[in-house]
């Protein structure tokens, strides 16, 4: 019968709590990066202008569809070359997850803005606004609204994402726990440590967000997925 | 200067890729096929209304939604193996990973698809005196299935993409094989640029199709 | 019967045509508005009038014909490459023309996330660039003229349908239109909340406004009403004053389709 022993994981938690601090500033600069830029590429998508929609679409949709590890090793080991800068593992995941999650909060933001009513747009137009007058004053504080449950699912998601940085070497929790598990030959308890503390951070952030969206509706919102 | 850009070497390995794309479409099937049967048991204990099966099947839900997939691999290749009498080889460490990430997530969408018929299909399969398995499993599911089509179809394509995780504990996919290409030929940019457009090649005509699918529910429903 | 007819039109419809795809809604539209007018604008559904009240605001685009406010052509002429003729129209010219005619719609489309009189003040911060004070103070005005200064501070949600299209056209007002157009204003709200609506339209009538209404209400088309238009197949089939047109029809058509609305009394 193995013998637990969590003794080691906890007189070395410092670096645990070290790479949870470095998850949650990935995470943070991805979302701070990603959310305007999501918008910028769902407004883009949605001009009905080829020159702007195209280009729009083609991102989104090749980020959408590539595998996040995939697109990490481009930017950590190709696109140094190319555009000649060095990439530290932290600017490499920042940017890949920067650019992704925009790719994902932008399908949010357009299914936001075209759940709202067509009747809301004409309101806006009755009363002499421009597009973008309209866009900004009446559909999108609505949309925004209605797209707090589908966000949240995509911070959540990429939070999670934010793993695969580890493989590069930039030390969140995951690849802390692994030179971890390897010093202190405790890779049972560690492993078992981060996997709870990731799940702990996480579904706190799940349960906020059910019980925002439980709120949302009571006020009569609907939401979008 | 400009970089000048040379497939030559790759092609030259191609076998190597092929290697590896069938790495990744068995780990791929695999999942596939156990995450979503998975999901669906998980997904019928759920909706029951024993508490005995709902329980279990909720915290298994709730954990792996909400534990990241590539730290799940991880623990099963390097912390399961302590815990259990056998070897844990780089494909049983992933598929487990994957599987059971993606039963949590398929079991929500198997829930919600079964929550979706109304009442009165189940009144009329009572009243026609069928019991709970039959009216489940010839009214209600044909007619979910349908409605989750969309979904699991995206599960699907999620599950395609989460494959490249197996790379990490070195089973040989796709990735892994590109790893090692640009490692002795020194041309990353090539590389990965070949396995990002395989990807994206293989999954969009997929994702083109969940977006059919959803317009014609969505006229249908 | 338009009126004096050395009083120059504030509006003229000439040749208006709309076509969905191959299908032709409006077909030949000709109409003059004088300042002061009563338009009332009855008919089946399927014949056209609401996509006639959206065109006069360019809510739909025209496919055919000419619109002129105040004797000035709206959009500008351009040859196609065929040699025919079609007319264009730029999105800041239709914005600024919007300001000058109001219209409230029949599923009030309020904004929800303001609340009733941030609804009135919309459109006198955001497109009049007024002060917040200034136009706080017009917009309760408006409120108070349509009975609702009270729920100057309630959000759209939870107001009935008739109170809430009371705020959507003080809405309207609010910018000084000189034109309003009223697109069946009472046809989703209850029966008992109608009466609080029509109210309201009939003391703008009796300030003198320019106004068209499309509407099923054909009991409030006869008192509101200066002139009355029956329109059927995309054209207008008849017109006249009320008497004229309601109670004493000249095409079979009118007939028959007052005929079916028999439930109504003058």
């Amino acid at each position: 019968m193995y013998q637990w022993d969590f003794a080691p994981v906890l007189a070395n938690f410092d670096l645990l709590a070290l790479g949870l601090l470095n998850t949650f500033a990935v995470t943070g600069t991805a979302l701070a990066f990603g959310v305007p830029l999501g918008l910028a590429l769902a407004l883009a998508r949605l001009t009905g202008k080829p020159l702007l929609a195209w280009p729009a679409g083609l991102l989104i949709e090749v980020f959408r569809t590539t595998p996040p590890l995939v697109q990490l090793f481009w930017f950590f080991f190709a696109l140094p070359i190319l555009i000649r800068v060095e990439m530290t593992p932290f600017m490499a995941a920042a940017a890949t997850f920067s650019i992704q999650s925009a790719a994902f909060f932008a399908e949010v933001f357009r299914g936001g803005i075209v759940s709202i009513e067509r009747g809301q747009w004409e309101a806006g137009r009755a009363i002499g606004m421009t597009h973008s007058q309209a866009m900004r004053r009446i559909i999108l504080p609505q949309a925004v609204k209605r797209m707090i449950p589908a966000f949240m699912e995509r911070a959540i998601e990429l939070m999670k994402t934010t793993t695969l940085v580890a493989v590069v070497s930039y030390a969140d929790l995951l690849y802390q726990a692994n030179e971890l598990a390897q010093k202190t030959f405790r890779p049972l308890e560690v492993l078992t440590v981060a996997a709870l503390l990731y799940f702990v951070c996480i579904f706190a952030v799940s349960l906020a967000s059910r019980a925002l969206e439980r709120r949302l509706a009571v006020s009569g919102e609907t939401t979008v997925r | 200067m400009e970089y000048q850009w040379n497939f030559a070497p790759i092609f030259a390995h191609s076998d190597a890729l092929l290697v590896g794309a069938l790495g990744t479409l068995r780990i791929f099937v695999v999942c596939l096929l156990l995450g979503l049967s998975l999901g669906l048991l998980v997904g019928l204990a759920r909706y029951s209304t024993r508490r005995l099966l709902t329980w279990p099947a909720a915290a298994f839900v709730e954990f792996f939604r909400n534990t990241p997939v590539l730290v799940q691999i991880i623990w099963f290749f390097f912390a399961l193996p302590i815990l259990v009498p056998f070897e844990i080889s780089p494909m049983t460490a992933a598929v487990l990973g994957i599987s059971l990430n993606s039963a949590a997530f398929s079991a929500e969408i198997f829930r919600g698809g079964i929550q979706s018929i109304e009442p009165g299909q189940w009144e009329a399969g009572r009243a026609i005196g069928m019991s709970y398995a039959q009216i489940m499993r010839r009214i209600i599911l044909p007619q979910a299935i349908r409605r989750m089509l969309p979904a699991l179809t995206n599960r699907g394509i999620e599950i395609f993409k989460m494959s490249t995780l197996a790379s990490v504990v070195a089973y040989v996919e796709l990735l892994h094989q590109g790893r090692l290409i640009a490692s002795l030929n020194f041309n990353p940019i090539e590389t990965y640029t070949v396995i990002a457009v395989a990807f994206f090649l293989f999954l969009y005509p997929l994702v083109r199709a969940t977006y059919v699918l959803e317009r014609r529910l969505g006229r249908s429903d | 019967m338009n009126g004096n007819p050395d009083m120059r039109a504030l509006l003229r419809v000439g040749g208006l045509e709309k076509r969905f795809g191959e299908n032709a809604v409006l077909r030949g539209i000709d109409l003059e508005v004088t300042a002061g007018d009563r338009i009332a604008i009855i008919g089946a559904s399927g014949s056209g009038k609401s996509t006639l009240l959206r065109c006069l605001n360019f809510m739909e685009l025209p496919t055919a014909g000419r619109i002129e406010l105040d004797g000035v052509a709206v959009g500008s002429e351009r040859r196609r490459g065929d040699g025919s003729i079609e007319r264009v129209y730029a999105e800041a010219e239709l914005t600024r023309l919007r300001r000058r005619i109001g219209m409230v719609f029949q599923q009030f489309n309020l904004f929800p996330h303001m609340t009733a009189i941030g609804n009135v003040m919309e459109g006198l911060r955001t497109v009049l660039r007024r002060p917040a004070a200034e136009a706080r103070a017009r917009a309760l005005v408006e409120l108070t003229r349509v009975g609702l200064a009270d729920k100057a501070e309630e959000y759209p949600a939870r107001l009935s349908g008739g109170q809430k299209q009371r705020v959507a056209i003080a809405r309207a007002l609010a910018l000084d239109p000189e034109i309003l157009l009223f697109d069946e204003p009472t046809s989703s709200l209850d029966p008992e909340l109608v009466g609080e609506v029509l109210a309201v339209i009939r003391s703008l009538a009796e300030e003198g406004r320019t106004m068209l209404l499309v509407t099923h209400e054909l009991g409030f088309a006869y008192h509101f009403a200066s002139r009355v238009l029956f329109l059927a197949d995309g054209v207008i089939h008849e017109q006249g004053s009320p008497e004229e047109v309601l109670k004493h029809p000249r095409e079979a058509r009118t007939q028959a389709f007052l005929a079916r609305h028999r439930a109504f009394s003058f």
